[in-house]
């Protein structure tokens, strides 16, 4: 077996096209195989369905000053607070060396709307929902937001001031189509 | 097993012979529109668009008042060429259930493009009341729920017509009458229909620069709208499948002449 | 260039795995270094493509339960969700609908290959029962997959085959309420067929690799169904088998895909598009096609003796499954192959045809002349297993058997 098998070999031509043989039908296997893989992976991606709702509209109309509203967006919960001129103040006012995740609160709202702040609304240590959007609730220290798991005070602009969370609440990309209108995502 | 390929074949020209005799007869077989669909065949199957439009007009006009269409999203609507402000617009025309206020009350808010289409009755009895106990189908998957899909469904809506005295005699013979609440139609089975004729003259209007909205249209456009709405992946697959065919025959050629190679390598000797 | 018979790692690493763990060796052994008769023909690769088939339905099938909602009041719409909003949910769901359709075809090749060549007999006899029980399993895991869709036709389908066991004498509504749990087909049996739709294809798994086991003990059967009498009648399965059946698996792919892209709804029927409703029945309910065969046999049966009809059929259905079980002691003929058995090779044709008249007869409603087809064919069924292949082991004169199998080989270069 062997003995006939080394003298075809010997044929550099036969052994070239061999080769290429294989290869292109080793190259068109993997290619193919290749495309059958792809759709297993990619339906675990969101579903169109759930793209359609990627991006949520909320009517800021009925929300009184000094009222807080709780939107859900992306199975998230979204803080929208219409703020007193009060608390407006106060969060400006706070100078950036006390932070300690520093950023304006010029850069947490829309010019022409500081009224008005929208933030997602989970703590950033650990993941809980803060309390002070409901009345009633603890707005911890500095009147904003208080996380009840392990105690991280936010302020009136939703800046994290006392306790274990590392970053401000997060502010989503959001923009008002009218004036008592906005479009989060 | 040489014989295996004359044996098969004489088992398909058989089973071809027996077909006929075969055939259910009790309706007739449905016609195709001229030209055909645009959504068949191998290369280039598309829905027809401004078809598939006008048939959305003719859904919205006619069907919807009975029949829903409740695994449509308005969203998808966009995928037969309407604009994204079009889909918000026509989502817009509809109430669905909103969150309960704050006494707890329930409330309708205007439907967006991710909602689906509210159903014309509250419930399959509500329904059932309305059309004389026959309950108008969901149309999202009707082409596919049918035997004879597209062509049994324009069949149907252009097939209309009173019948022969010869039907009527046939209908006799079974011991069947004309019910007084519904319609002869020899493409449906049974060939007695408990729907009005949906489609006349004129019952739609189409926008300047659309053909005559002629019953044949209608049911032309119309069945367009609902292949699409039961099957809205077919451009897509039909796309997709073309070039993996493609790339499964080179494959195919290329895996004989390697395992022809490979069987002369070891086998020759 | 051969592979070596036994596995010898050159690199260290495996080297040191596979003498802890011999997974490779025994790899090695089935996949590799298989020792296969000369003169396998094509038919024999539909082994490895039923194999392919399984990964197939198990693959997608994980994929679809991730999507899909077992729930009379969610399942159809979450099916209508995979085909419209999951990404490429329609080419998984179509390739799992239709996965199922052509992994009987390949099986059913597969099993009248053996039923041809006298694959059956000993020493394989294990081989085909190990064979059978993954029939078995794959008709119930069929069956309970047809159902999840929650139309039209899996609800009645459920109803009616569930209902084949209150056919069982004093007990038989019992079973089936007891399978149905519930009084009548309803959340709690879509839960249960859901669950049991999903583990059936492991034990598929591990049977088919006993089956493979038991395979290796003997070797492969051959066309000429003579034993292989040396190294000069054999081939390692690589690279020569995993050449063959990799050609032969693009070959399935292109029917396959061919029927996924362009005619996915061929093999279904229409009515299970419309949501399951228990109070209309379809006017024509039919079970896939793959189970036709046995649909006619079931309706073939009239009343016998005390026995009636409905019992009768439900017996004669399951006996005619059953029955290839002892198919190994009713065809004693020492020769394997069809090929040099005339009178049973024209016997074997007629069970085609009658098994595809089955087919046909069950498509149709029970009644003229397909009721008459049906009843002719199930006696013929079990005429030929239980009288015409005992009998023709006994009286049939047999064509004079080749010398080896290397011969046969070499005298077919020779004539060709």
């Amino acid at each position: 077996m062997s003995t006939s098998e080394s003298s075809s070999e010997d044929h550099g031509g036969e052994v070239k096209r061999r080769d290429f043989l294989y290869i292109a039908a080793g190259g068109f296997g993997a290619l193919t195989a290749g495309s059958m893989v792809w759709p297993l992976i990619d339906n675990l991606n969101p579903a169109a369905n759930v793209l359609a709702l990627a991006s949520v509209e909320v009517d800021l109309s009925k929300i009184e000053v000094g009222q807080s509203i709780l939107a859900k967006w992306r199975g998230k919960p979204v803080f929208i607070r219409r703020r007193t001129a009060e608390e407006i103040e106060q969060a400006q006012a706070v100078p950036l060396d006390d932070l300690k995740d520093p950023q304006t609160d010029e850069e947490r709202t829309e010019e022409g709307h500081e009224e008005w702040l929208v933030m997602v609304g989970i703590c950033t240590h650990l993941g809980c929902v803060p309390q002070g959007t409901k009345v009633g609730e603890n707005r911890g220290d500095y009147g904003g937001w208080f996380c009840p798991c392990h105690g991280s005070h936010y302020d009136t602009s939703g800046r994290i001031r006392k306790g274990p969370a590392p970053r401000n609440l997060e502010i989503p990309a959001y923009a008002f189509l009218d004036d008592t209108t906005i479009r989060i995502g | 097993m040489k014989k295996t390929a004359t044996i098969l074949a004489s088992l398909v020209i058989a089973t071809g012979l027996a077909a006929p005799a075969l055939a259910a007869s009790d309706k007739a077989d449905p016609i195709s529109p001229p030209g055909g669909w645009s959504f068949q065949g191998i290369l280039g199957a598309h829905y027809d668009r401004e078809a598939a439009q006008r048939g959305f007009q003719v859904y919205k006009e006619v069907c919807a008042s009975c029949h829903g269409l409740n695994q449509v999203a308005f969203r998808t609507l966009e995928d037969i060429g309407f604009t994204e402000e079009e889909v918000k617009a026509i989502a817009a025309d509809y109430f669905v259930p909103g969150d309960p206020d704050e006494f707890g009350d329930p409330t309708e808010r205007p439907a967006i493009p991710a909602d689906i289409k509210p159903d014309p009755y509250p419930n399959e009895e509500a329904a059932a009341f309305a059309n004389n106990g026959a309950i108008p189908p969901d149309l999202s998957l009707i082409v596919k729920a049918r035997a004879g899909g597209a062509d049994y469904l324009y069949s149907l809506l252009t097939g209309y017509r009173d019948p022969t005295e010869e039907e009527l005699a046939h209908m006799a013979e079974q011991g069947l009458a004309m019910p007084d609440t519904a319609y002869f139609n020899p493409y449906k089975a049974g060939q007695v229909i408990a729907m009005a004729p949906p489609l006349m003259e004129g019952i739609v209007e189409y926008a300047e620069g659309q053909p005559e909205a002629t019953v044949e249209q209608m049911a032309y456009d119309v069945t367009t709208f609902l292949a699409w709405t039961a099957e809205p992946k077919l451009e897509e697959r039909k796309e997709i499948g073309f070039r993996f065919m493609v790339l499964l025959f080179i494959l195919c050629g290329l895996l004989f002449f390697s395992y022809r190679r490979v069987a002369k390598r070891v086998m020759d000797h | 260039m051969h592979p070596s018979r036994s596995f010898e790692p050159k690199n260290g690493f495996v080297k040191w795995f596979d003498q802890q763990l011999p997974i490779l060796t025994v790899l090695h052994g089935a996949l590799v270094a298989y020792p296969t008769p000369k003169n396998l023909n094509y038919w024999w690769s539909f082994g490895s493509l039923a194999g392919f088939m399984l990964a197939v339905q198990i693959v997608t099938g994980i994929i679809l339960a991730m999507h899909y909602t077992p729930h009379v009041d969610y399942a159809f719409n979450s099916v209508e969700h995979i085909m419209r909003n999951v990404n490429y949910g329609w080419l998984i769901r179509y390739v799992h609908q239709n996965g199922a359709s052509f992994f009987f075809i390949v099986v059913y090749i597969h099993i009248f290959r053996g039923l041809y060549y006298g694959s059956y007999k000993a020493p394989r006899e294990l081989l085909w029962m190990l064979g059978l029980v993954i029939y078995l399993l794959m008709m119930a895991t069929a069956f309970m997959g047809y159902v999840l869709p929650w139309g039209q036709m899996s609800f009645w389908a459920a109803t009616v085959i569930t209902n084949l066991f209150s056919a069982v004498p004093l007990v038989g509504d019992a079973i089936v309420t007891f399978l149905w749990g519930g009084f009548s087909v309803d959340n709690p049996t879509l839960n249960r067929f859901f669950s049991l739709h999903y583990v059936l294809p492991f034990v598929i798994a591990a049977v088919a690799i006993l089956h493979i086991w038991a395979l290796h003990i003997p070797g492969s059967n051959n066309p000429l169904g003579i034993e292989v009498k040396g190294p000069q009648d054999q081939i390692d399965f690589h690279p020569y088998h995993t050449a063959k059946d990799l050609f032969m698996l693009s070959v399935l792919l292109i029917v396959f895909m061919g029927v996924v892209f362009y005619a996915p709804n061929y093999l279904s029927h229409a009515d299970n598009y419309i949501p399951a409703d228990p109070l209309v029945t379809p006017a024509h309910i039919t079970p896939d096609w793959y189970f036709l065969p046995f649909y006619a046999i079931l309706r073939a049966v009239p009343d016998i003796l005390f026995i009636e009809a409905k019992l009768a059929g439900v017996i004669a259905m399951f006996a005619a499954i059953l029955l290839l079980f002892a198919l190994p002691w009713l065809d004693k003929s020492p020769v394997r192959s069809g090929t040099f058995r005339p009178l049973f090779k024209q016997f074997y044709w007629l069970l085609v045809i009658d098994v595809i008249v089955l087919g046909f007869a069950g498509a149709r409603p029970a009644e003229g002349a397909w009721l008459i087809a049906g009843q002719v064919g199930t006696v013929y069924y079990f005429v030929h297993f239980l009288v015409i292949l005992p009998l023709l082991s006994r009286i049939e004169k047999t064509r004079p058997l080749p010398e080896s199998i290397s011969q046969s080989v070499l005298s077919k270069q020779a004539s060709a």
